[in-house]
C-alpha cells in the first residue's frame, strides 16, 4: 500500500502532503523534514529509490522523482512495486499537466483542493485505483462541474437579497 | 439573516486570499497564520453554511501544509457534512479525512452521514464517502457499515465498486468479523472479467496475503488463471507478489529451478544496464537469489564488483550487503560439510558462530542455528565453550529485537539448558533468561525459553541439595521463583485471553500452537515451582530440622527432575522408520481413510489444528491433504513434534501412515554413515545414526509416573516399533538389539493380527507390533528397576507389547 505522497520544493517547502496512514500533524512535519534532508544531498544522476525504513519505520520504501523546482515523493511498502511507483509519479505529473496546461510549482500552489481531488482519483485508500491520465481527468472534470454547479445556487438568492438590501 | 451573512462572507477571505497573503508575508508569516487562524475559529462558529465550509477549507489548508491542529473544527466538519450541497460535502469530507482519528470525540456521530451518503445516487458522494470511510474506519465504523460496504461490492458502477473493494480491505483490518460477510463477494470479483476490478481484487488481496498467506492458499489457482490471462503489467505483478508469499507454503507451487535461472539471467541484463535505477534493483534481487542459490551471484561476479566503483550509495551498501552474505554462507557451508571434516579447533568454530550471529544484518540465523545444536550434539568437548557462548549471547538484551537471531537465541537457548551442568553461573543465565525482553520473541522460542529455565532451576537446586548446605545463595533463589512465576503466568494469560478475541486472523503472527507450548511449559515450570518453594524457603530459615518428612519428599522430586534432564537424547535418523522392516502381514495404509471411518464423529479439540507431519518435510507421496482442513499459519517446527507426542499421550491417535513423524526439526538428521576416523587431538564428532533412540520430541518425560502402565506407555509411545535405548554408550549393542527383535517378530504377528482384526479397531491397531524380550527392555533410557521387572515376570513367557487403546500390554 501507498503510506504517503508528498510534494515538497527545493527550499524546503511542502506544496502538497497526503498521509494514507493518520499521524500527528507533529510527527507528519517531522517526516518531511527528514525525507527532504536526505533528498536534498542526493547526486543527480543516482537511483530514484531510497530505503525509507530510518524514517517512516519498517518495511518502508521511497520513490522521488524530481522535476525542475519540485520534488514528487511517494513512500509505499513492500506490496508495491518500485518501478510500477515510478510510473505512477508519471502519470500524476502528466495528470497535472493536462489539467494546469503546462503545471509549474504556483499552480499546485493556488489550486489546492483540486490537486487533491487529482490524487485521490488515482489513489484510493492507500491503493492505486487509476493509472490512466485521462481517466483521471474525466473524473475530475465532473467533480468541478459538480461544485460549480452547487456553488452556483447559492449566487442567486444571496445577490437577490444583496440587490433588494440596496 | 442574509444581511450579516452577506457582510461575512463578502468579507470572509477565501482560501485563495489566505493563499495570496501568506506569500506576501515574508516577515511575519506565524503572525499572519495565527490572526487567520482567529478570524477562522469566529467564522466557524457562523451558522452559515458556506462561510463555514470556506472557514473549513482554509483551516484544512493550514493544518496540511503547515501543520497546525485542527481538531477545533472537528464538530463544525460534521456540520457541514449535514449539508445537502456537494462542494460543502467535499470540503467537509476532506477536513474530516484529514483530521479525524480514533480518538476524536465526535467520531460516534459521523456514522449515520456516512451511512446515508453511502446510499446516495450520486457515484462521486459514494466515493467521497467511502474514501473518508477508509481513512478513518475503526471498529465501531467498520461493524456498523459493513452492509453498506456489502452492497456496494456488488453495485453496477464500476467507479464505485473499484472503490468499495479498496476499502473492504481497511474494513477487514479493523473489525475481522466484516470478513464473513464480504469475502464471498470479494471472491466472485476475482472472477470478474473487467481488468479494473480485476486489478483493483487483485491489489485488496496482495495486501492480505501479506499478512497471513495461508487463509488464502485454496485461492491460488483463481490467482494463476489471472496471471496468464492478464494482459495489465500491473495486475501481473501484484499477482506475482501473491505467488510469491503463497509459494514457500505450498510445495507444488515452486518447481522453479529454471525460473530462477531465467531470472537471474534477467537481473544480470539489469546489472549491465545504465540506469542507475534498474542497477540497484538488479543488485537487490540478487541479494534476495542468492540466500538460496549461490551460482548465481559467482557467476554473475565481475559485474558486481564492477559496480562497487559506482557512486550510488544506494547501490554501494545493496552490494556490501550482497558480498557479505555471499561470505557467510560459503563459510557455513564449507565448514558443516562432512561432519565438519576440515575443523580440527571446534572451540574457536563456536565462537566464530557466535560472532557471525552479532553482525549486524546476518541472514544466516538459521544456518547458524542448524549448526550450533548439531555441533552441541555431535561434539561433547566442545560442550562447554558452547555454553559459554550462548551465555553471551543470551546475556545480550540488545539481540532480542532483531528477528533474525531468533533461530539463533532458540538454539543458544537450549544449549544452555541441556548442557547447563558446564555453566559457570547458572544463576546469572537464570536472570539472563528471564529477562523482560523476551516478551519481543515469538511464543515459540519463548516456550524454549521457559523449558531451559526449568532445567537451570533444576541443577541448581539440585547442587544445592546435594551438597546439604542451606541454600547461600537462597536470596537470589527466592526471588527467582516469584519472578519466574509472576512472569510467566502474566504472559501466559495475557496472550491465551488476546488469543482468544482474534476470529480468523491469527494474533501478533503466532499460532494457537505456539502459544499453547508456551503456556503449557509456563504451566509445569510453576507447578515445579509452587511445590519446592515452601521447602526452599523453609530450609533456609529452618536449616531443615524438623521439615524431615517434607525436605525429603521435595529433593526426592529434584532428584527426579534433575534425573530425568541429565539424561541425554540424541536425535533419530531420518531413516530410522525406514530400518525398521515391516513385519509379515503388516499392512500401512498410506492415507487415513480409515481413520476417518472410525472417528468421523469425534469432534476435534477445536482451537488446534491439526497438521499431518511437518509440510516442508515431502517424503514419498503423502498426500497434501491439509487444504482441507482450516489451518491457522504454518506451526513452528519444534511444537509440531511435541503437539504430537502430547496428542498421543492424551488419547488422540493418528498413524504415521509409513513416515517418522516424530522427528523434531530442529536438530539436523544424522548423516548416512562415511566413518570418519578421529585422531585424539580433535574432539570426538559422534555420528548417531545406527541407534535408534527415543525421539528428542519427548524432552520431559513425565518422572512422577513410576507406574507400570505409565512406563509401558512410554515405551510404545516413544517409538512405536523399537524401544528406545540409552546413548551413545550403547552403540554396540544396539545393532545386536535390532537382531534380536526381528528374530521374533514374525511367527506371533499373524496370531495377533488375527486377535486384534475385527472392522472398526483394526486399523488403529494395524500398526508396527514388536516383541521385546522383558529382559531387554529398556524404559526411559535405563534399564528396567527391579520393581518393574518383577512385574513383568508375573506375566508370563514374553511379551508382546500391541499398541491399542486398552492401556494394557496384551499378553500371549
Amino acid at each position: 500500500m501507498i503510506k504517503a505522497v508528498m510534494v515538497m520544493n527545493t527550499q524546503g517547502k511542502t506544496r502538497l502532503a497526503k498521509f494514507y496512514e493518520y499521524l500527528p500533524v507533529e510527527k507528519q512535519q517531522e517526516l518531511i523534514r527528514g525525507i527532504f534532508a536526505v533528498l536534498c544531498s542526493r547526486a543527480e544522476n543516482v537511483s530514484n529509490f531510497i530505503d525509507a525504513e530510518s524514517i517512516f519505520g519498517p518495511d518502508s520504501r521511497l520513490v522521488y522523482k524530481h522535476f525542475a523546482t519540485l520534488y514528487f515523493v511517494f513512500v509505499f511498502d513492500s506490496s508495491e512495486n518500485e518501478l510500477a511507483v515510478l510510473d505512477l509519479i508519471q502519470v500524476f505529473v502528466e495528470t497535472l499537466d493536462k489539467c494546469f496546461q503546462n503545471v509549474c510549482e504556483l499552480d499546485i500552489v493556488f489550486n489546492y483542493s483540486k490537486v487533491h481531488t487529482i490524487l485521490d482519483e488515482m489513489i484510493f485508500g492507500g491503493q492505486v485505483v487509476e493509472t490512466s491520465s485521462s481517466e483521471i481527468m474525466k473524473a475530475v472534470e465532473e467533480i468541478s462541474k459538480l461544485e460549480a454547479a452547487s456553488n452556483a445556487i447559492t449566487l442567486i438568492p444571496k445577490s437577490a437579497s444583496g440587490w433588494r438590501s440596496r | 439573516m442574509s444581511g450579516p451573512s452577506l457582510m461575512d462572507s463578502l468579507f470572509q477571505r477565501s482560501l485563495e486570499d489566505l493563499i495570496k497573503g501568506l506569500r506576501q508575508q515574508l516577515i511575519g508569516e506565524q503572525a499572519f497564520i495565527s490572526k487567520s487562524l482567529e478570524e477562522i475559529r469566529n467564522e466557524i462558529k457562523s451558522t452559515d453554511l458556506s462561510t463555514k465550509s470556506t472557514a473549513l477549507l482554509k483551516v484544512s489548508y493550514l493544518s496540511n501544509l503547515h501543520f497546525h491542529d485542527m481538531s477545533f473544527a472537528a464538530f463544525p466538519a460534521l456540520e457541514v457534512l449535514s449539508s445537502p450541497r456537494f462542494s460543502h460535502k467535499k470540503i467537509a469530507y476532506h477536513a474530516i479525512s484529514l483530521s479525524f482519528h480514533d480518538s476524536t470525540p465526535v467520531l460516534l456521530l459521523i456514522t449515520n452521514h456516512l451511512r446515508k451518503d453511502l446510499n446516495s445516487t450520486n457515484e462521486f458522494v459514494v466515493r467521497l464517502s467511502l474514501q473518508c470511510l477508509s481513512r478513518i474506519a475503526n471498529v465501531d465504523l467498520a461493524r456498523d457499515l459493513t452492509p453498506e460496504l456489502f452492497t456496494l461490492l456488488s453495485s453496477n458502477k464500476l467507479y464505485v465498486r473499484k472503490r468499495a473493494i479498496d476499502v473492504v480491505l481497511r474494513v477487514f483490518e479493523k473489525y475481522p468479523d466484516s470478513v464473513r460477510v464480504c469475502f464471498k463477494c470479494l471472491v466472485e470479483n476475482l472472477e470478474n472479467s473487467d481488468p479494473q476490478i480485476l486489478s483493483a481484487v487483485v491489489g485488496v488481496f496482495s495486501e492480505l496475503v501479506c499478512k497471513d498467506p495461508r487463509s488464502y492458499l485454496p485461492l491460488a489457482p483463481e490467482f494463476y488463471k489471472i496471471l496468464v490471462d492478464s494482459k495489465s503489467n500491473w495486475v501481473s505483478i501484484k499477482v506475482l507478489k501473491i505467488f510469491s508469499k503463497l509459494a514457500p507454503l505450498e510445495p507444488s507451487l515452486s518447481e522453479y529451478e529454471s525460473s530462477v535461472r531465467f531470472a537471474v539471467g534477467k537481473v544480470r541484463e539489469f546489472l549491465v544496464d545504465e540506469d542507475p535505477n534498474l542497477k540497484y534493483l538488479g543488485l537487490q534481487a540478487l541479494r534476495i537469489v542468492a540466500e538460496k542459490h549461490l551460482w548465481a551471484v559467482s557467476e554473475n561476479k565481475e559485474v558486481v564488483i564492477k559496480s562497487l566503483s559506482d557512486a550510488d550509495p544506494n547501490i554501494k551498501i545493496e552490494l556490501l550487503r550482497l558480498v557479505m552474505a555471499m561470505i557467510l554462507g560459503s563459510i557455513l557451508s564449507t565448514c558443516s560439510r562432512n561432519l565438519y571434516e576440515i575443523i580440527v579447533d571446534f572451540d574457536w568454530y563456536v565462537s566464530l558462530l557466535g560472532e557471525m550471529s552479532r553482525i549486524p544484518h546476518c541472514q544466516m540465523g538459521d544456518e547458524i542455528e542448524n549448526q550450533l545444536i548439531d555441533i552441541g550434539l555431535r561434539v561433547k568437548d566442545v560442550r562447554p565453550e558452547l555454553v559459554r557462548i550462548a551465555r553471551d549471547l543470551l546475556i545480550d538484551p540488545a539481540l532480542l529485537g532483531n528477528s533474525f537471531l531468533h533461530g539463533v537465541l532458540s538454539a543458544a537457548t537450549w544449549a544452555s539448558g541441556e548442557y547447563v551442568d558446564f555453566s559457570r553461573n547458572p544463576l546469572e543465565l537464570m536472570e539472563a533468561l528471564l529477562q523482560p525482553r523476551t516478551s519481543l520473541l515469538p511464543s515459540s522460542i519463548r516456550a524454549i525459553y521457559i523449558q531451559s529455565a526449568f532445567k537451570v532451576l533444576v541443577f541448581c537446586l539440585h547442587t544445592c541439595f546435594m551438597r546439604g548446605e542451606s541454600i547461600a545463595p537462597s536470596a537470589s533463589l527466592d526471588n527467582l521463583p516469584a519472578g519466574v512465576s509472576a512472569y510467566a503466568s502474566y504472559e501466559s494469560f495475557d496472550d491465551f485471553s488476546v488469543e482468544n478475541g482474534a476470529d480468523a486472523t491469527v494474533v501478533h503472527g503466532q499460532t494457537h500452537e505456539a502459544m499453547m507450548w508456551k503456556y503449557k511449559r509456563a504451566q509445569n515450570l510453576l507447578g515445579f515451582v509452587d511445590l519446592t518453594k515452601p521447602e526452599v524457603l523453609n530450609s533456609s530459615i529452618q536449616e531443615k530440622k524438623d521439615s524431615e518428612g517434607k525436605g525429603v519428599e521435595t529433593s526426592k522430586i529434584i532428584k527426579l527432575m534433575h534425573y530425568a534432564f541429565s539424561k541425554e537424547l540424541g536425535s533419530v535418523s531420518l531413516s530410522a522408520q525406514v530400518n525398521v522392516s515391516v513385519p509379515y502381514g503388516l499392512m500401512l495404509k498410506e492415507n487415513l481413510s480409515d481413520l476417518e471411518m472410525i472417528c468421523g464423529d469425534i469432534e476435534p479439540s477445536s482451537s488446534n489444528s491439526f497438521s499431518f507431519g511437518n509440510p516442508n518435510e515431502e517424503k514419498d507421496g503423502l498426500s497434501f491433504s491439509s487444504l482441507q482442513i482450516n489451518e491457522d499459519s504454518e506451526q513452528p517446527h519444534e511444537s509440531t513434534s511435541l503437539l504430537a507426542v502430547h496428542r498421543k499421550r492424551h488419547g488422540l491417535y493418528y498413524l504415521p501412515s509409513g513416515k517418522s513423524e516424530i522427528i523434531s526439526n530442529d536438530y539436523p538428521p544424522a548423516n548416512d554413515p562415511t566413518k570418519t576416523d578421529h585422531s585424539k587431538p580433535r574432539p570426538v564428532v559422534l555420528k548417531l545414526d545406527e541407534v535408534n533412540e527415543k525421539p528428542v520430541a519427548m524432552k520431559q518425560p513425565d518422572p512422577r509416573d513410576n507406574s507400570l502402565l505409565g512406563a509401558v506407555r512410554d515405551v510404545l509411545f516413544g517409538s512405536e516399533d523399537i524401544p528406545p535405548t540409552s546413548s551413545q554408550s550403547n552403540l554396540s549393542n544396539s545393532s545386536k538389539r535390532k537382531g534380536k527383535e526381528k528374530q521374533h517378530t514374525d511367527p506371533r504377528v499373524e496370531s495377533k493380527e488375527s486377535a486384534v482384526g475385527d472392522g472398526n479397531s483394526s486399523s488403529r491397531r494395524r500398526k508396527t507390533i514388536v516383541k521385546v524380550k522383558r529382559e531387554d527392555i529398556e524404559v526411559q533410557g535405563r534399564k528396567m528397576t527391579r520393581k518393574e521387572k518383577t512385574l513383568f515376570r508375573k506375566k508370563k513367557g514374553t511379551v508382546v507389547v500391541g499398541i491399542n487403546h486398552d492401556k494394557e500390554p496384551r499378553s500371549l
